[in-house]
């Protein structure tokens, strides 16, 4: 029972991976496990919010979602993003596996894979971005797209559209660049041989958190290009 | 006292208050302010809590002067405005939220576990440094200008027209949510993955219990209020729109994202409490806990359905008579499982053999007034009657019934049971007992009046008012100057404790759940080795002899 009684000697013999309070690795890597799923349980009721507002705000303005949205997103680019986020969510579930089997020469490379596709994406949001910025389809106060009076405005309510638009594409690339420095950090990691199959838990989680960003994305590309 | 070993954890070096402990076993600043021991971790944010109890108390202090008279006569009406936006943002999102989890929830879960440390003691360490850097946010619109949106942030007024540094409050909110997030987080992990071998979930004490039920509202919670925050920030910054109906946006929306986490948060704040309030009178009567499973039953059925009732908030902002006669009828519902708690302690005392000391007394305490604020909460939960009261002194009663005299008694019930295992010391309990009803009767003193006033129409967040309500402010006000001395000289023989109090025993109630098996003060790794739970947190030996 007293699985680490003795203190320090005892313990020469412990996986250097293991942290003290833990008695095992098997419990470790299941309570890291499970404070990632709640982890993304939070960032799930994060965005949440953004549903919320989106739901909210295409209730209130029907039409001009439909119009704004045909009108100015291009969801030939939105759909390429989608391939990219899909496959480097491949790439990335590979690399796991990688790490898991301790093929180290397989992991770096796809972890690189993983990262140029995100890369790719943020590329193309950037496009679209300075596009929007260019042609003033701004959140707010900003919008000058097109000269609408004050009440009209209000009515019709263009600068809504964009403020969600920018504000969940927004959050969501912030999730994106994130990642970007975390996949970075692994490959840094993996290089100096770190990860391997005695301790992949790292790379498993940071593969959950890349699943979600994807999973995000899957929904903003239809409620936000493809609304018809 | 006849040294409780039922369960078998054996001391290798039978020292059960040892030289070296938690406390001394390292030395320097450093020590502490980096350390990844929960204990240490714990003890530093009771400290912080505390501190920003005092700053929130005296702007309270100022706030109950000014109403001392009709007249508005000490501070300007935007100055009032700030100071009670500031008192509650400090209380709420400094003080009673993280008030008993983060302290003392810290400090006893892992040797409740019969553990060494939470499950992820880094992020321990960084949700405390988030909590100061957010709190390092609300402190610096203190002096830049302050804000005077009320706690509650409401659209447009925030968004539009308030004055001060409003984004400077939200970010700080919003940082220290997700210190929320992650001490929460850090709790469930370490409560399913990481019990002594034997401890059921029927053998968990019922603070565990709570803290669980806590925690899932806190990672339930939190990213939706952290979402409204960034949304409010955006608003206020670039006027997004969405919130602010100048642009085409709803107000109500906001109010509805606000109270999402608004209620359940208030959750979080009382659920810890009831999790104290369930081990001290337990072990203070001695008898094992009447309902164990009812309890702790309650407190999962009250964080799940204290999710669907923030709309008692909003019977007034235009929401369908249908939503609220539904938000109506299940805010009734969460006074069930609230009530059985409550009579599961009363039945727990039946028959117990009561120890009259302080910590007793705080839990009677709490029991009386908790009882009150609920009740008065089902006269704002009927529609009908919160036309009335909604708004008024009444709602001020009662949540300051149910945070302060709930959350921050079971604080202090917490602070005296689980005192002799923090410090080492034991505190006077003469002066503990003259001090409780010094602080009972300035409680009530401050509270009671406020609900009769607000039910004659008194309204909230006003620095004058019509000479009507005079008496009542008054009373209010002197009751608050002798609760605020009780809290001064409760600190003072705390203190005192500390230097001059008699080295505590270790199990002085003679406590049986596992934070009472180890050294006291603990060691820095908390147990020798691995104990194992053999007895369930309340089977007393005395009860044993008897059946
Ligand atoms: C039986 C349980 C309870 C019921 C039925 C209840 C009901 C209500 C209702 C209907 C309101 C809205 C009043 C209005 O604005 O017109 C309210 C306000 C409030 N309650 Fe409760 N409540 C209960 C317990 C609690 C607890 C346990 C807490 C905190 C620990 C709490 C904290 C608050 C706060 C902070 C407000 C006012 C918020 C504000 O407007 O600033 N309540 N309560
Ligand atoms: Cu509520």
């Amino acid at each position: 029972m007293n699985a680490n009684e003795g203190g320090a000697a005892a313990n020469a013999d412990r996986n250097p991976y293991l942290a003290h309070h833990f008695m095992d690795k098997f419990q470790q890597d299941d309570a890291v496990k499970m404070g990632m799923w709640l982890f993304l349980v939070q960032e799930l009721l994060f965005f949440g919010g953004l549903f919320m507002a989106y739901i909210s705000m295409r209730f209130y303005y029907p039409e001009t979602f439909l119009q704004e949205a045909m009108a100015h997103l291009d969801w030939r680019l939105g759909a390429i993003n989608t391939i990219a986020l899909l496959t480097s969510s491949l790439t990335m579930a590979l690399a796991v596996r990688a790490a898991q089997q301790g093929k180290q020469k397989q992991l770096v490379p796809l972890l690189a894979v993983t990262a140029v596709l995100a890369v790719v994406f943020m590329g193309i949001k950037y496009f679209e971005y300075s596009h929007k910025i260019h042609d003033g389809l701004m959140p707010g106060i900003f919008y000058a797209g097109e000269s609408l009076s004050a009440v009209e405005a209000v009515n019709h309510a263009p600068q809504i559209f964009f403020s969600v638009y920018f504000m969940m594409t927004g959050v969501h690339g912030l999730h994106v660049l994130i990642g970007i420095g975390l996949i970075g950090y692994l490959m840094w990691r993996a290089t100096k041989g770190e990860l391997n199959e005695d301790n992949y838990s790292f790379v498993d989680n940071v593969g959950l958190y890349w699943h979600l960003v994807d999973l995000i994305w899957i929904f903003l590309f239809p409620l936000l290009y493809l609304v018809k | 006292m006849s040294p409780q070993t039922a369960n078998t954890y054996a001391h290798p070096e039978g020292d059960l208050t040892p030289e070296v402990n938690y406390i001394n076993a390292t030395k320097g600043i450093k020590s502490w302010l980096l350390t990844l021991d929960h204990k240490r971790i714990g003890i530093m944010y009771l400290g912080t809590i505390l501190s920003f109890f005092l700053v929130g108390g005296l702007i309270a202090m100022g706030i109950r002067a000014e109403l001392f008279t009709p007249e508005g006569d000490l501070f300007t009406a935007a100055t009032y405005n700030k100071m009670f936006t500031l008192h509650g943002a400090i209380m709420v999102f400094l003080v009673l939220v993280p008030a008993i989890p983060a302290s003392i929830g810290n400090f006893i879960l892992p040797l409740m576990l019969g553990q060494k440390d939470v499950a992820f003691p880094k992020l321990n360490l960084a949700s405390f440094w988030i909590y100061i850097f957010g709190a390092g946010f609300l402190v610096f619109t203190l002096i830049n200008g302050g804000v005077d949106t009320g706690w509650t942030f409401y659209t447009p007024y925030s968004s539009d027209h308030a004055s001060g540094s409003v984004v400077l409050t939200l970010t700080g909110a919003f940082i220290l949510g997700f210190s929320s997030i992650l001490t929460g987080l850090n709790f469930i992990v370490t409560i399913h993955k990481m019990r002594a071998p034997g401890q059921t979930w029927r053998k968990l004490p019922l603070m565990l219990w709570a803290l669980y039920a806590t925690s899932v509202i806190q990672v339930l919670a939190t990213p939706v209020i952290a979402i409204t925050l960034f949304l409010l920030i955006f608003e206020r910054i670039l006027q997004i729109g969405i919130f602010d109906p100048s642009m085409g946006g709803d107000p109500v929306l906001f109010q509805h994202f606000f109270w999402f986490y608004s209620h359940p948060v208030v959750y979080v704040m009382v659920l810890p409490a009831f999790g104290v309030i369930s081990e001290t009178i337990s072990v203070h009567s001695r008898k094992h806990i009447f309902g164990y499973m009812a309890i702790a039953g309650s407190s999962v059925t009250i964080a799940a359905v204290g999710f669907l009732i923030w709309g008692h908030h909003m019977f007034l902002s235009g929401q369908s008579e249908l939503q609220g006669a539904i938000f109506s009828f299940l805010t009734f519902g969460v006074a069930v499982p609230t009530a059985i708690k409550n009579f599961s302690w009363i039945a727990t005392l039946w028959k117990g053999s009561i120890r009259w000391n302080t910590v007793m007394f705080y839990t009677l305490g709490f029991i009386w007034i908790f009882l009150i604020g609920g009740l008065t909460g089902l006269f704002l939960a009927t529609m009908a009657t919160d036309v009335h009261l909604h708004d008024t002194y009444f709602v001020v009663a009662h949540f300051h019934y149910v945070m302060m005299g709930g959350t921050l008694f079971a604080l202090i019930t917490a602070i005296h049971h689980w005192w002799p295992k923090m410090t080492g010391k034991m505190f006077n309990e003469t002066i503990g007992k003259i001090t409780f009803w010094l602080a009972f009767i300035g409680y009530n003193l401050t509270f009671f009046p406020q609900f009769v006033a607000g039910t004659q129409g008194m309204p909230r967040r006003y620095h004058q008012y019509v000479p009507e309500f005079e008496v009542w402010m008054q009373a209010s006000t002197i009751g608050s100057f002798i609760f605020g001395l009780s809290l001064f000289i409760m600190l003072g023989y705390l203190i005192h404790s500390l230097f001059k109090g008699v080295k505590a025993p270790h199990n002085p109630w003679g406590a049986v759940s596992l934070e009472w098996e180890t050294a006291t003060p603990p060691i820095e790794h908390n147990f020798h080795g691995l104990p194992v739970c053999t007895k369930g947190p309340y089977d007393f030996d005395e009860i044993e002899e008897v059946a």
